[in-house]
């Protein structure tokens, strides 16, 4: 009697345990997609961006851009990229179709040369111009590039926030794992940790001033990264920043490229 | 004294629990000692060499590293089996604890142009892609690839090397460096077994730097128990008594453990260097219970009782050992003259060491010999005469053993000249040590372990994208490059070629500088977006991209060669531009400059510690004249040792820098107590000054002779140690501490008999 009634006490924890792991995919899955559908539908955005670098020697850099997206329905967004500072590259633009999974294409204009160079590479864990950012801190949010795990609640600066581990799907993104803390009154990302393909924590980025854009919207003007490991940092600092102006496709081709001033 | 003694022996118990009480608290500051994991610690905080390399890795990025050597036996890297396990290896490596960047030959950023568009991707992306296109592809890009060929591809194509650069947070280095070390082996160790056909080996700075606590822990672990053993079994044999070798065996315990618990409690660590310590105080442990036992035996053998002959000894030794220990501690203490630290650490530890020594051998041993029972054997006086027959034959042949062996010690000391400074430090470790190994190899068919950091600094923002400044630095490469000393060298300008030339339809003609400053910066901003993870330009440019990093690697080079080299760096620079500003560092650098520093430090250290201890002998002997010749038999043995070690060896390095402070408070130990006996004799015997002889002769001659195969059979074993910087230390100890008992038997009484006639009775 006693032998049977511990054997279904082990049975009903032992699956309510597996349960609970599938509750917990289940709901992080659930979380990522109620984000991404609340962002859906702002069409385009226009923004002017600041980039501070920052070294361990305590040096810092300053780069200017101007940044353009189109939203695509089922794939990753489209961004132009005018670089205005430093002086030497004022002009150089930058082009990207970005994919979940798959490689994103990308195209530069270089004014010095007065060509197109499309490029190919795997850069999708690179830095973007040296900066702590990488191309796939940047792109859009897509609920298929990761599998999800939901992990607790947790409050941060007074936010209630759901804190849910994503775990990237392109065998060539430089994370094993990103945990990110989205606050539960908007959806709103507020602090992500990325860990590296060793499993140390590697970067951690913070979402501040945030902007309610045409009261639809939520978006953070101040980015910051900052690198645990080498100790460097880099702040991104948003402005004049616009959503559903009336752009479409053709400001996001290789002669919009050539064009972009 | 009488009322000292009596103390003594009234309460030895209490004498011998109160030491055992205060050791076992002083111990206990033992369990803090940790082995330290780098070689920064041989340079103080303020050296320039070291704060200059510290800077570059703060506005770069760390360039400390593991290297993976692959070396299939066939010799052949360019086979399908060598570059999967190459592929499979770079991969893997990215998971070594703390590793922040990989370069191989396979995940290589190659740039080429396919029409309009700009590829840049892995040398071998996927290890199903090799091909014999694919290989061959492999190989002739590889080996042409400027920053590539020496550095990870041996030209003959026999081996290959996966960097790993490895950024540690600092927060531990003691615990960090042995992790690093550890997972990388575990690597090794996997592909090994997965290769059998592949040799895999380690190398690097990080190896390097677990290398020093390895090799101090094995001279920790096995040198000193072995030297312990020697040394019993010594004293043991030559004196014949067990009761004496067992008290010895305790006061050299309590004054080891003592020192080490001192040293711990005072939050020291231990480095390759001062864990020598434990071997030094160890015998000089010995010398002094050496010394009261001899006297000790001698008594009872001609009928004293034993409590009386404990006392008798204590009083005709209490203060030669008191002054050898005094000037023991001087010589050692000068070494915290030393512009490297361990050897700072070292001093201090043996002057606690010896210290100890002297208060347990005046209160413990006695203690000890009083409580055993001991029993004398009647020994013929086969060994007095031999003392005897040496007295005679020196004082009988005095006319011409003074001027020939005056001749010999100045003809040998002649030889000091020969001597060349020389630090390097990939021969610290001897070739029994894998690190040693590989890095052999890896000169041998790759490139050396000197390496010089240049930053050229272009003093303005962006300054690295003018073309005048771009111009500069390949000029500059390529003048390294012409050198014939250099490896390789790597520059950014070789990546800015490439791009040029892959804008123009890979047109070889293209293979040149771009000429314009917004070109240039384009072209970079460029290859920076094309970069994946880790393998960003961040090791080759700064942040405000104002100044950029070259690396040139050089075959093993000397102290004396790499000085060199890095003034005709700089003579190159000054000659060739004004308005840059050029920073020099690497380790390399750091270990030459330092065995320079060092050494005039240490000759003023030895140099002051000379004149103190003449200062003191001349006080305890109660004559300036004495003093002053007391100089002579205790310069002399350095003088010789260095002057042999001109002649067989001809290389000094940061280890040997300290040998003569070592020496000077070791050899001056036997002076004292041969002078001491001979001031005795003179002035409380009225004895003629060939008898004083005998008389010292007799009464010290054969404690001398014991003390120094002691001493000589304790750094001996030291001279076996995997650490070369202990073993050269080692050897040339033991032979110094030989020589000078040659010279003291040989040398200082003829020199005695001679000047006595310029002094009076006293």
């Amino acid at each position: 009697m006693k032998l049977i009634k511990y054997a279904m006490l082990f049975i009903t924890l032992t699956t309510s345990s597996t349960s609970f792991a599938e509750e917990a995919e289940d709901k992080g899955l659930k979380i990522a997609q109620e984000t991404k559908a609340i962002d859906l539908g702002w069409k385009d955005s226009s923004a002017v961006l600041e980039m501070i670098l920052k070294n361990k020697h305590g040096e810092t850099s300053t780069r200017n851009m101007r940044m353009k997206s189109i939203e695509q329905k089922g794939d990753g967004d489209k961004s132009l990229n005018i670089f205005d500072s430093p002086r030497d590259v004022k002009g150089t633009a930058f082009l990207s179709f970005s994919h979940p999974v798959a490689n994103d294409e990308q195209w530069l204009y270089l004014p010095a040369l007065k060509r197109v160079k499309r490029i190919s590479s795997r850069n999708k864990s690179g830095s973007f111009m040296g900066s702590e950012f990488s191309f796939e801190d940047l792109t859009s949010f897509e609920v298929d590039k990761y599998t999800y795990k939901y992990l607790r609640d947790e409050l941060v600066n007074g936010e209630n926030c759901w804190v849910v581990i994503q775990y990237p799907i392109d065998k060539y993104s430089g994370y094993k794992k990103r945990i990110v803390w989205i606050d539960q009154s908007e959806h709103r990302i507020r602090k992500t940790d990325f860990y590296d393909r060793k499993d140390s924590l590697l970067k951690t980025l913070t979402m501040s001033d945030f902007h309610h854009i045409n009261k639809a919207f939520w978006r953070p003007q101040i980015l910051s990264m900052v690198n645990h490991q080498s100790g460097k940092s880099t702040v991104l600092n948003f402005s004049h920043y616009v959503l559903s102006t009336g752009l479409d496709e053709k400001d996001f081709n290789q002669n919009a490229l050539k064009r972009a001033r | 004294m009488d009322n000292y003694s009596n103390f003594i022996l009234k309460n030895k118990w209490l004498v011998l629990l109160a030491s055992l009480l205060l050791v076992a608290i002083a111990g206990m500051g033992a369990e803090n000692l940790k082995f330290s994991s780098e070689y920064k610690t041989f340079f103080k905080e303020d050296n320039i060499q070291l704060k200059n390399y510290l800077g570059l890795q703060d506005i770069y990025s760390k360039s400390e590293n593991v290297a993976f050597i692959i070396a299939p036996k066939s010799g052949n890297v360019f086979d399908q089996e060598t570059l999967k396990a190459t592929w499979e290896l770079t991969n893997e490596a990215w998971f070594i604890t703390y590793s922040s960047r990989v370069d191989s030959i396979t995940n290589f950023q190659y740039s080429y142009a396919d029409g309009d568009e700009l590829i840049i991707e892995d040398l071998l992306l996927e290890a199903d892609m090799l091909d014999q296109e694919k290989i061959s592809q492999i190989k002739s890009v590889s080996l042409a690839e400027p920053l590539l060929r020496k550095k990870l591809i041996a030209e003959g194509g026999e081996a290959t090397i996966v960097n790993v650069t490895i950024t540690t947070p600092g927060i531990d280095k003691t615990l960090e460096t042995p992790e690093v070390a550890t997972s990388a082996r575990k690597i090794r160790d996997q592909f090994k077994e997965k290769y059998p056909n592949i040799d895999f080996m380690l190398t690097g700075i990080v190896m390097m730097n677990n290398s020093f606590p390895e090799s101090a822990k094995a001279d920790a672990f096995i040198l000193i128990p072995i030297m312990l053993g020697v040394v019993i079994f010594a004293v043991g044999i030559l004196l014949r008594t067990f009761v004496g070798t067992f008290s010895t065996l305790i006061v050299i315990l309590l004054s080891v453990i003592g020192t080490m618990g001192v040293w711990g409690w005072f939050g020291g660590y231990l480095t390759g260097p001062s864990s020598s310590s434990p071997t030094i105080i160890l015998t000089l442990a010995v010398a002094d219970c050496v010394h009261i036992l001899s006297t000790f035996y001698l008594n009872m053998r001609n009928g004293m009782e034993k409590s009386l002959a404990i006392k008798d000894s204590i009083r005709v030794n209490l203060q030669p050992i008191f002054l050898t220990s005094l000037t023991t501690a001087v010589g050692f203490l000068t070494m915290m003259f030393s512009d490297s630290p361990p050897f700072g650490h070292l001093g201090i530890m043996v002057a606690i060491g010896v210290s100890f020594a002297f208060i347990f051998s005046v209160s413990v041993f006695p203690a000890l010999l009083s409580i055993f029972p001991v029993r004398v054997k009647q020994r013929n006086n086969s060994k007095k005469d031999s003392m005897d027959k040496l007295a005679n034959f020196v004082i009988g042949n005095r006319k011409w053993l003074l001027p020939v062996s005056t001749l010999i010690i100045l003809g040998l000391a002649s030889f000091v000249t020969n001597n060349e400074l020389n630090d390097d430090f990939v021969k610290y470790f001897d070739k029994r040590v894998p690190f040693r190994q590989s890095t052999d190899y890896m000169q041998e068919h790759l490139s050396g372990m000197t390496m010089i950091e240049l930053s050229i600094d272009s003093k303005k923002e962006s300054g690295v994208n003018d073309p005048k400044f771009l111009k500069f630095v390949a000029d500059m490469s390529d003048w390294l490059r012409a050198q014939p000393e250099t490896d390789h060298v790597n520059t950014i300008t070789d990546t800015l070629k490439r791009l040029n030339k892959n804008m123009h339809a890979d047109d070889p003609a293209w293979y040149k500088l771009p000429q314009e400053q917004e070109l240039a910066a384009q072209y970079l901003l460029l290859y920076e977006l094309s970069l994946p993870q880790g393998l960003d330009v961040n090791n080759q440019l700064n942040v405000r991209k104002s100044s950029t990093r070259v690396v040139a690697t050089f075959r093993s080079l000397k102290s004396s060669e790499t000085i060199d080299m890095e003034s005709r760096i700089n003579d190159y620079f000054n000659q060739h531009n004004t308005q840059y500003e050029l920073i020099l560092a690497s380790p390399s650098l750091m270990f030459s400059h330092i065995g320079q520093n060092n050494i005039i430090s240490m000759l003023m250290g030895s140099s002051l510690a000379l004149i103190l201890i003449s200062i003191l002998l001349g006080i305890a002997l109660r004559s300036v004249k004495l003093g002053l010749i007391s100089l002579l038999p205790n310069l002399m043995p350095a003088a010789v040792g260095f002057g042999l070690w001109g002649l067989f060896v001809g290389e000094v390095g940061l280890g040997l820098s300290v040998v003569m402070g070592v020496t000077l408070g070791i050899v001056v130990d036997d002076t004292v107590h041969f002078m001491s006996k001979y001031v005795r004799a003179r002035r409380e015997k009225n004895l003629s000054s060939e008898d004083a002889i005998r008389y010292s002769f007799a009464s010290v001659g054969k404690a001398l002779w014991i003390t120094t195969i002691v001493l000589v059979a304790g750094f001996g074993v030291m001279a076996t140690s995997t650490f070369k910087v202990n073993a050269d230390m080692g050897l040339l100890t033991a032979a110094t501490i030989l020589i000078a008992l040659i010279i003291d038997f040989f040398f200082l009484p003829p020199l005695l008999m001679l000047l006595k006639n310029d002094k009076n009775n006293k």
